[in-house]
């Protein structure tokens, strides 16, 4: 993530500036969306701010507005960033205004929403915003009143005298302060004497989000905007022949058909620019309901691809990339991953001397474990609009990342960025899928063809077969346990359609003396990306699954049984690249041991499933409380265990881990897509299966470990977890291990996994069979 | 292309379209009335929910001929204010993560709210199983549900 902290430094740029005339004064009517309350929504309404930092704007009579920097997309940051600056701003949170913000990078930084980074990133900017603005106010009352600085005091929007009495609104010092240079290196506050952040405060859109207002991409509208629709390959693997658009045209209020090519030959693409189906056909009418009919009667050829080579400029510098020809099916893709499982593969990390002790064991215990590929589905399909001309250009959409989508646009339009704005608009879920850009391209180019502002929207059967899934993986486990049931040896080989998931140095390294990892790579036409931590949320079912197997053949409770492994990893790590803290790991097997009362009698009607993982910087452990319903398995309660340092907002941090658990029992139950020479078979919900109401817990109870570190994020940790611990539950509740995702879709898991091989594995004969309770129906 | 005189929440709304249009768009690109979401277009997600006479109805596959003089009621038309006691509910309990299915989420408790004021909790499971949250905020929903019935 070097792209990231290039851009922290540049956020540190701190500017103040006085505000006056048109351009950058908000409307009455904007403005008034955004007011707390109707009172102040009257005449007389502020013309004028001052902008103290970049987040940071105040008018005269003290309203004070606070600019979240990342796009939203449920996951709360349009509540939470703001309410870090209102902390060291020593502002009343109740009268804050909150606004989404332009994107600008030099002023408000990187902007990116994804990797669990928003909080994190923006701790330290935000704070330090805030804390400049309460000192530039705080000097100009003190050059006002001629009292030394120091003697004042800042609370709740307002700053005191005691000794001369002397008090005033930020408001009544906002135009001074704003001419005054922004300090640098600001004391901040402590911890203990927050009262904003730590403070659960409600979503600073619920009133719009209840109500309905236009806070989507896919609502946004222009007088005059067209709307349009792409048409894809059927199959990864095919392009774009040939088309007859004659009867097309002729449909009602439609005016364009074309094709168009996203990427020309040779085309420098970014690290998230990843080409799926890079020609495309594009219908462009008066109304969506024109477009899909019009769709219906294209008469169109696809054809093969050949291997295509792509130039990518990622992270990684400079890369050229084969893209295979070829229709590829699910069934012969498990195949393809079991067979290249068995031949070497790269070593990614080794300590100690695994061979000799896998030679020495008593007892080896090998599991296999897979997972498909998963759409992403987020509830608003993909759209973008944009209004692109000669001279600048407009989008607005849900876009993670407009920082890096920025200037692949400005290559592709031919526009340089400072004359292209993008406005991120509130995203119906993102899950990483909207860390890719290429329908706000798609968006663009059709705009800049048609010279006409342009809605591009995505069916949902276009946003499930155009994806950018989570990888298909496979991953062999093996344990070697001396006679004493000790374990001497850790191995772990992975592979996935296109990367595997191995995170050679998290553990269990650093737990086990020796200890291999090795991964292989399956090139593929099918496109993957982001997802929730994808490889985490493919190991954290995986690994945590197989130390619940481990622990159970040596007689051991599976959460002590990690305990005992974190604690010589932290006692007396074995190798040096460990990537995760065991103290903060245990701390959350801990809590939520204590939490869950995981040896209470009480407990024991319920099948528990216990999993930990760390990913994202965080800490997340949850123990599933699983009973047979119905004759099913169903999760009936959770408790969770998080850390993820200081928490800003708990009640929507608790919603997000809450959500995350849902989202871990949908997934690992139910998702999947597979594919039929090149072809998803799931194009619709009615055909790839979410998870619904009765399928979700009645209970999700979360803590979060209080140690004051600041913020290591939350968006991915507590979902990968979640695998593991269904799994284990399930197990429990069954007496069947789930080695293949989804636990519970037959037509995927039980049709090409590898639960025959696992059962045949050596050491089972030993491994104890588990006592299965009888079902109770709740 | 017709003329279609429709009820939409308590004004009447005159639009010439073809009669095959699924009241979604109508509302959407005709009206303008955006609140009412678009998720799947197949009667699976929920997303689309409004009321017609007061039944919880998606309208992503309600053609606008099939609707005569039946009333209309968008989440625009619940209240404009938010002070219909659901959506107060959503906002005491922080229901939504992207918000994105909760207008449909909220219609459809609505209307299971009117008809039954003290529903039990499968009653609750059954009237909602149609509406997806990707999000995954069911277990506030449901509270925020029970909150209101219990009012
Ligand atoms: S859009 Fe109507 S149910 Fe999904
Ligand atoms: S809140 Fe995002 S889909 Fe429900």
């Amino acid at each position: 993530m070097e792209k990231q902290d290039a851009l922290h430094s540049r956020r540190s740029f701190l500017k103040s500036s006085l505000l006056s005339g048109g351009g950058l004064m908000i409307s009455f009517s904007a403005l008034a969306e955004f007011l707390p309350s109707k009172k102040l929504a009257g005449p007389g309404m502020p013309d004028q701010w001052f902008e103290l930092t970049g987040y940071i704007k105040i008018t005269p009579d003290n309203v004070i507005k606070i600019l979240n920097p990342n796009p939203e997309f449920g996951q709360n940051v349009m509540t939470s960033l703001p309410m870090i600056v209102a902390e060291e701003l020593e502002a009343d949170w109740k009268k804050v205004v909150v606004e989404m913000g332009p994107h600008d990078s030099v002023k408000l930084g990187s902007q990116f929403t994804g990797g669990s980074n928003s909080v994190r990133m923006y701790w330290k900017p935000l704070r330090d915003a805030g804390a400049a603005a309460r000192v530039m106010l705080t000097e100009a009352a003190a050059q006002t009143w001629n009292v030394p600085a120091a003697e004042i005091t800042a609370k709740s929007g307002m700053l005191y005298h005691e000794k001369s009495g002397k008090s005033g609104t930020y408001g009544e010092f906002a135009s001074k302060a704003a001419a005054i240079p922004v300090p640098k290196g600001v004391k901040l506050k402590e911890v203990k004497s927050f009262n904003v952040v730590g403070s659960s405060q409600k979503n600073v859109e619920g009133l719009k989000i209840v109500t309905g207002k236009p806070l989507f991409g896919l609502d946004y509208y222009k007088e005059g905007m067209k709307i349009a629709m792409i048409h894809h390959p059927p199959a990864f693997g095919m392009k774009l022949k040939s088309f007859d658009a004659s009867e097309a045209s002729k449909m009602p209020g439609i005016t364009d058909v074309f094709s168009l090519k996203l990427y020309e030959d040779g085309f420098e693409q970014a690290g998230f620019d990843t080409r799926t189906f890079n020609d495309i056909l594009v219908v462009v009418g008066k109304t969506t309901w024109d477009v899909m009919n019009a769709r219906k009667k294209l008469s169109v050829q696809w054809e093969p691809i050949a291997d295509t080579k792509e130039t990518i400029r990622g992270f990684r510098g400079k890369q050229e990339v084969v893209v295979p020809a070829g229709l590829e099916t699910t069934e012969s893709q498990y195949a393809k991953m079991q067979e290249r499982a068995k031949e070497p593969a790269t070593v990614l990390r080794k300590d100690g001397d695994p061979e000799t002790a896998f030679k020495n064991a008593a007892t080896i215990i090998e599991r296999t474990y897979t997972a498909p590929f998963l759409a992403h589905n987020t509830m608003e399909p993909m759209n973008f609009f944009a209004d692109v001309t000669d001279e600048k250009a407009l989008v607005v959409g849900p876009q993670q990342a407009p920082g890096w989508s920025e200037p692949t646009l400005a290559k592709l339009i031919g526009l340089p960025a400072e004359k292209i704005e993008i406005q991120m608009t509130r995203m119906g879920g993102g899950f990483g899928r909207r860390a890719y850009a290429h329908y706000m391209f798609e968006a663009a180019l059709i705009s800049k063809k048609i010279k006409a502002p342009v809605k591009l929207i995505y069916s949902r059967e276009d946003d499930m077969t155009y994806g950018i899934y989570r990888p298909m993986y496979i991953a062999t486990y093996r344990a070697a346990l001396d006679a004493n049931k000790n374990l001497i040896g850790f191995h772990v080989k992975g592979g996935g359609i296109p990367e595997h998931a191995i995170h050679a140095n998290r553990f269990p390294a650093g737990a086990v003396d020796n200890y291999l990892a090795e991964g292989w790579e399956l090139p593929s036409n099918i496109t993957i990306g982001a997802f929730r931590a994808p490889r985490s949320n493919f190991n954290a079912a995986a690994e945590q699954s197989f130390l619940d197997e481990l622990a159970e053949a040596m007689g051991k409770d599976p959460i002590d049984f990690r305990l005992e492994l974190l604690k010589r990893a932290k006692e007396n790590p074995v190798g040096k690249n460990n990537e995760y803290s065991a103290d903060r790991y245990a701390a959350v097997l801990e809590l939520v041991k204590e939490k869950s009362g995981w040896n209470k009698t009480e407990n024991k009607k319920y099948n528990r499933g216990v999993a930990a993982y760390f990913c994202h910087n965080s800490y997340a452990a949850h123990v599933v409380d699983m009973v047979k319903r119905d004759g099913q398995p169903y999760v009936e309660r959770v408790y969770s265990a998080i850390d993820c340092g200081i928490v800003i907002n708990p009640e929507s941090a608790k919603n997000m881990v809450m959500g995350a658990v849902v989202d871990g029992i949908g997934n690992s139950f139910y998702g999947g897509l597979t594919l039929k020479d090149g072809a998803p078979e799931q194009n619709n919900l009615n055909r790839y299966r979410i998870i619904r109401m009765r399928e979700a817990p009645q209970i999700v109870d979360v803590s979060f470990v209080e140690n004051g570190i600041d913020p290591t994020g939350l968006g991915e940790p507590p979902f990968p977890p979640v695998f593991g611990a269904v799994a284990n539950a399930v197990y429990k509740t069954t007496g069947k291990r789930v080695y293949n995702q989804p636990y519970f879709n037959s037509t995927i898991s039980e049709k090409f996994g590898v639960a025959e091989k696992n059962t045949k594995q050596q050491g089972d004969k030993k491994l104890p069979q588990p006592k299965i309770k009888k079902g109770r129906t709740p | 292309m017709a003329v279609f005189n429709l009820n939409v929440n308590g004004t009447k709304q005159k639009v010439d379209v073809d009669g095959a249009t699924p009241m979604l768009w109508v509302l959407r690109d005709q009206l303008k009335l955006t609140g009412t979401k678009y998720g799947c277009g197949i009667a699976q997600c929920g997303a689309c929910t409004i009321h017609l006479n007061g039944v919880a109805t998606r309208s992503c596959i309600l053609p606008v001929s099939s609707i005569g003089s039946k009333a209309i009621t968008t989440i625009e038309g619940l209240s404009e204010l938010g002070e219909h006691p659901v959506q107060k509910a959503w906002i005491e309990h922080n229901v939504a993560q992207c918000g994105y299915c909760q207008n449909g989420q909220i219609m459809a408790a609505a209307a299971l709210l009117k008809n039954n004021s003290k529903p039990s909790e499968e009653q609750i499971e059954t009237a909602m199983k149609g509406n997806i949250c990707r999000c995954g905020t069911y277990v506030r929903i449901k509270e925020a549900i029970k909150s209101v019935s219990r009012t």
